[in-house]
């Protein structure tokens, strides 16, 4: 849907300083246009390291952003309440939503069945993104969630280049 | 062995001003009855585990000032690959200590799943400088240097686990601290 070219520029322009990231096979391919927009890109081993890596260069005075697979999100639960719900902190993530747009490669994905629920459960605010045009959307709710100071995740639609 | 109490408190009489101390578990229950530094953070209520991972985000934000997390060897166990992730980004002001006494202390002393050689994980992890003490009177003759090493700095402490104990208090809000800790980051 989106080039690592147009999401690295996207995140300079929001002051993103540091991505924090696990990839997949639609995330994963946006590694290369961050880090070339100048973005400190930290690869970690478990989505759950993400919340908390990125809790600490948010206290420290870095921009985060979590850019993570949705299954991640199913590993990471105790690391986000505590970051965004115990610490309050408005870290901002990507999730990317596994099948969404395809389920040839795996049928009957339960990710379509859990992902949104979960969300929901985690009180956070969610953008669904579904088609290449919405990438100003991504910056438009980044904006508005660091402007209420509240986490808020863009919700990205992944099973077609 | 070495006394939980004992390793800490000479950790904090060579702790500097402007060092950051992350704790967690037992240490953190310990700590606590140190005293206290605005630069400290309570790791309770924490995501188990990821204590690691928060001292990361701190020194990578903050490369000048030098973090320092005492971690527990349950809650190693719970984020190995935070090892990994460590070691990769090599941040030389990071130093991580492990206070290994075998069991879940805060829990009741039920034994971890099994033991390992946390200084030979973080070795082959890749971390810069590791040291691995069983003994206080060598622990505290060396500290200086250790804490001084290139970073990123894994020390592995043996140490008792203190029995009838229970686990630590949380000493407030965990988003009010969450926010003193950023203000005081900021000077």
């Amino acid at each position: 849907m989106f080039s690592g070219e147009q999401v690295g520029s996207l995140l300079e322009s929001l002051g993103v300083t540091h991505v924090i990231t696990v990839p997949d096979s639609t995330i994963g391919r946006w590694e290369g246009g961050i880090e070339d927009s100048g973005i400190t890109l930290v690869r970690v081993c478990r989505e759950g390291e993400a919340w908390t890596i990125a809790g600490g260069l948010y206290l420290g005075g870095a921009s985060p952003l979590v850019l993570i697979q949705c299954t991640g999100l199913f590993e990471s639960g105790d690391a986000l309440r505590n970051v965004l719900h115990e610490w309050k902190l408005p870290i901002y993530s990507i999730i990317g939503y596994r099948s969404y747009l395809n389920q040839d490669a795996l049928p009957g994905d339960t990710t379509l069945v859990f992902t949104e629920p979960v969300l929901a459960a985690w009180n956070l605010d969610v953008r669904l993104i579904t088609e290449a045009s919405q990438l100003p959307n991504i910056g438009e709710h980044y904006r508005a969630c660091q402007a209420a100071a509240v986490p808020g995740v863009a919700l990205i639609a992944e099973g077609k280049a | 062995m070495i006394e939980l109490h004992d390793a800490l408190a000479a950790l904090r009489r060579v702790r500097r001003d402007d060092d950051v101390l992350i704790a967690t578990m037992a240490a953190a229950r310990a700590w606590m009855e140190l005293g206290k530094h605005p630069l400290d953070f309570i790791f309770v209520p924490s995501s188990m585990g990821h204590a690691t991972s928060f001292g990361l985000g701190i020194a990578l934000a903050q490369p000048e000032r030098r973090v320092i997390v005492c971690n527990g060897d349950g809650s190693m166990l719970m984020n190995l690959g935070s090892l990994v992730t460590i070691a990769a980004q090599a941040p030389r002001n990071l130093v991580v200590i492990v206070l290994d006494n075998g069991v879940y202390e805060v829990t009741g002393a039920q034994p971890v799943p099994g033991r390992a050689d946390f200084a030979a994980l973080a070795r082959a992890s890749g971390f810069e400088s590791v040291f691995h003490f069983s003994t206080l009177e060598k622990w505290t003759r060396n500290l200086d240097p250790v804490l001084g090493a290139k970073g990123p700095v894994f020390i592995l402490l043996e140490t008792t686990p203190v029995e009838g104990r229970a686990g630590p208090k949380s000493p407030g809000n965990a988003a009010d601290r969450a926010r003193a800790l950023k203000r005081a980051l900021s000077t």
